[in-house]
């Protein structure tokens, strides 16, 4: 995204320093607030995000833990329990798989399990997506997966104002919240008003308004699919751009009501196509607005493959602009 | 036994309350198995026979402000701790008045008025668990002793190692009790790990261990108390090895195809309840009467336990997916 000129009152801040601040605005409003997860402190974080914390709230609250994804996880489970407000980092989302058993075993249960006597009041973020030539081990988009699980929300900053909100909300909620950051959003630069702070996390948000064709996406993909919708506005095809924000629990309404309008979708995810958030979407379009649609819906995803290391087929096997235009044509029945 | 000049604490009412302790789970299991026959209790069933006198040595020995993480084998844990038999036994019931509502069963028992933090079915679960509990108290400078409680089955999972790390690393005030029965499931310890001492495990994380007879309930008592001890007062881990035996098949469904009847006799002669009993006959400290009254007081308990869970309420079906989040605030 190019830098914007920045309007009166506003800063320019990077995706990044949004993302810092807020976690420096809750450590600041908050003493259960803490940070930890692998070189979150000395390092600075490996996408820098966390740079300057340390020196700033000291090595308690800017916590860096071993190379134990599963403990450091279910640490910071038993923390939050016991009335702490942790963040827990998890590096990339493909090393969160380490954790996975505390997040779905633990954290996403036992609220229910134990008939409402605890809960975990924790906020997970991880670096999630592909396109920095990371390969099929650091490359891939799992927040689908991590949506199918009931008892945590799901959470896809996708733009500045919310990659400086989301965190505070989601450290207010007595459940576990994941937050996904894109990793190509962190050098994002654009204006944020000075006084920016919490969002809500319950609402889908239209980015761009249209009335022939409803492009839903989140993450990463949605500046690609706003890109996609100019190409088609200037072919005459005026495309409303819907930003998922919180992939669980979904807000169907804002989705659905929107397909109402237009009569045609495409959906735009990351994740691989069999299984993913995108059928779940399609699945609740069908099942909600299947009278007003005109057109069978589409889907632009990964390639079913890990995502491989040579640029030209990382950016083959990713979402791009020429797909999403393409697609949204093909369910306008044009070519 | 361990010889009596080393717990000058023994009062004959201690006595007297560590036996009724452990027969108090025993009576109350030998219930759980019978109505698991008769389909009132259902799912899994793992019964503690042969292991009563490690929580009933360790537990008496926290205080009401510290922390329990127990496992899947944890009736008697629950019952130690002072969750009542009624909760529990409806709990196992899946009613509604059960300690979870009736949405753990037995392998899920939470009570957060003696913060017990729940029976884990995911074995070394609970470790990372503790981990969090006692670095929110050492975060807090609040000086609560976290017990973890696992069997050595979980020692092979590396959440173990992990969690012994980040206990020793961090300076956090978490009581690791291994509960060594020799059997993951049915596997046996000579087959599943390299060293089978495995208080020295607890060395490489620089975490002083012992290792103390699981069948003598006064001699873990008395470990326990050091243990505590230590813990509190250092606000640094400490890694206790029970060791012991499950006398009774893993759940109800096995067949226990995986060791000789012969073991299992053996080991029996070792059973704590009768061992303890009989020590407290050598040395007088104990009547039958005492032992007719615990009897006729812990059966009366299993009675109306059994009462109330059977008068207990099925939870609505309205509130099934009640609880997967926090209610919205009013």
């Amino acid at each position: 995204m190019p830098a914007q000129a920045a309007e009166a009152g506003t800063v320019e801040v990077s995706y990044r320093d949004a993302v810092r601040e807020a976690i420096r605005d809750a450590l600041r409003r908050d003493k259960r607030v803490f940070l930890m997860g692998e070189d979150v402190g000395r390092y600075g974080g490996c996408y820098a995000v966390s740079k300057g914390l340390l020196a700033e709230f000291g090595p308690d609250r800017i916590r860096d833990t071993p190379l134990s994804e599963s403990g450091f996880t279910g640490a910071g489970i038993g923390a939050a329990m016991a009335g702490m407000r942790p963040i827990v980092e998890l590096m990339t989302v493909n090393f969160s798989l380490l954790a996975l058993d505390q997040i779905l075993n633990t954290a996403a249960t036992i609220r229910h399990m134990s008939g409402n006597q605890f809960g975990v009041p924790l906020v997970i973020r991880l670096a999630t997506g592909g396109g920095r030539q990371l390969a099929a081990q650091h490359s891939h988009s799992l927040e689908g997966w991590y949506a199918h699980i009931p008892g945590i929300k799901v959470l896809a900053p996708a733009t500045l104002e919310d990659a400086r909100g989301m965190l505070w909300t989601a450290l207010e909620d007595p459940d576990p919240v994941l937050i996904f950051e894109n990793i190509m959003l962190y050098n994002m630069i654009g204006t944020l008003a000075p006084g920016a702070g919490p969002v809500d996390i319950a609402k889908a948000a239209i980015r761009r308004p249209g009335k022939d064709v409803t492009l839903i996406t989140y993450g990463g993909s949605l500046w690609k699919t706003l890109e996609a919708a100019g190409q088609l506005a200037a072919e005459g095809i005026d495309a409303e751009v819907i930003d998922l924000r919180c992939l669980r629990p979904l807000d169907d309404q804002t989705f659905v009501a929107s397909v109402a309008r237009t009569r045609r979708a495409v959906i735009v995810d990351e994740g691989w196509r069999s299984g993913s958030i995108s059928a779940e979407i399609m699945a609740r379009i069908v099942e909600q607005a299947f009278y007003q649609l005109d057109a069978p819906v589409g889907r632009v995803c990964s390639a079913e493959v890990p995502i491989p290391y040579a640029r030209h087929l990382e950016q083959a096997a990713l979402p791009r602009v020429l797909g999403i235009v393409a697609a949204a044509k093909a369910v306008l029945g044009r070519s | 036994m361990t010889a009596a000049t080393d717990k000058p604490r023994l009062s004959r009412t201690h006595a007297l309350d560590l036996l009724k302790h452990m027969v108090r789970i025993r009576e109350f299991e030998g219930k759980c198995a019978e109505l698991y026959t008769q389909e009132k209790i259902r799912g899994f069933l793992h019964l503690y026979d042969g292991e009563e006198a490690v929580a009933v040595g360790v537990i008496p020995v926290l205080e009401p402000r510290d922390r329990i993480v127990a496992t899947y084998r944890e009736h008697g844990h629950a019952l130690v701790r002072g969750v009542s038999m009624r909760t529990t036994l409806a709990e196992m019931f899946g009613k509604q008045e059960g300690c979870s509502r009736g949405r753990g069963g037995s392998m899920h028992l939470f009570d957060r008025a003696t913060n017990f933090h729940g029976g884990n079915a995911i074995v070394g679960g609970g470790l990372p668990l503790s981990v969090g509990l006692a670095l929110a108290d050492h975060m807090r400078g609040e000086h609560n002793v976290t017990a973890c409680f696992f069997g050595e089955g979980a020692v092979a999972e590396g959440e173990f190692h992990e969690s012994l790390n980040l206990a020793a690393l961090w300076g956090l005030p978490v009581l690791f009790v291994c509960e060594n029965n020799l059997y993951a499931m049915g596997t046996a310890l000579t087959i599943s790990e390299s060293e089978t001492d495995i208080q020295r495990k607890a060395a490489c994380y620089r975490i002083p261990a012992e290792a103390v007879d699981g069948m003598d309930v006064i001699a873990v008592e008395a470990a326990a108390r050091r243990a505590v001890h230590a813990v509190r007062n250092s606000g640094t881990p400490y890694f206790l090895e029970c060791r012991t035996y499950r006398l009774r098949p893993h759940s109800m469904f096995d067949a226990q195809l995986y060791r000789d009847k012969a073991e299992v006799d053996a080991w029996r002669h070792k059973e704590p309840i009768v061992r303890f009993r009989q020590w407290l006959e050598t040395n007088h400290m104990i009547h039958p009467d005492d032992l007719a009254r615990i009897d006729v007081e812990v059966a009366a308990e299993i009675a109306d336990a059994v009462a109330f869970a059977e008068a207990g309420t099925w939870e609505p079906v309205e509130e099934l997916t009640r609880f997967t989040h926090a209610d919205k605030a009013a």
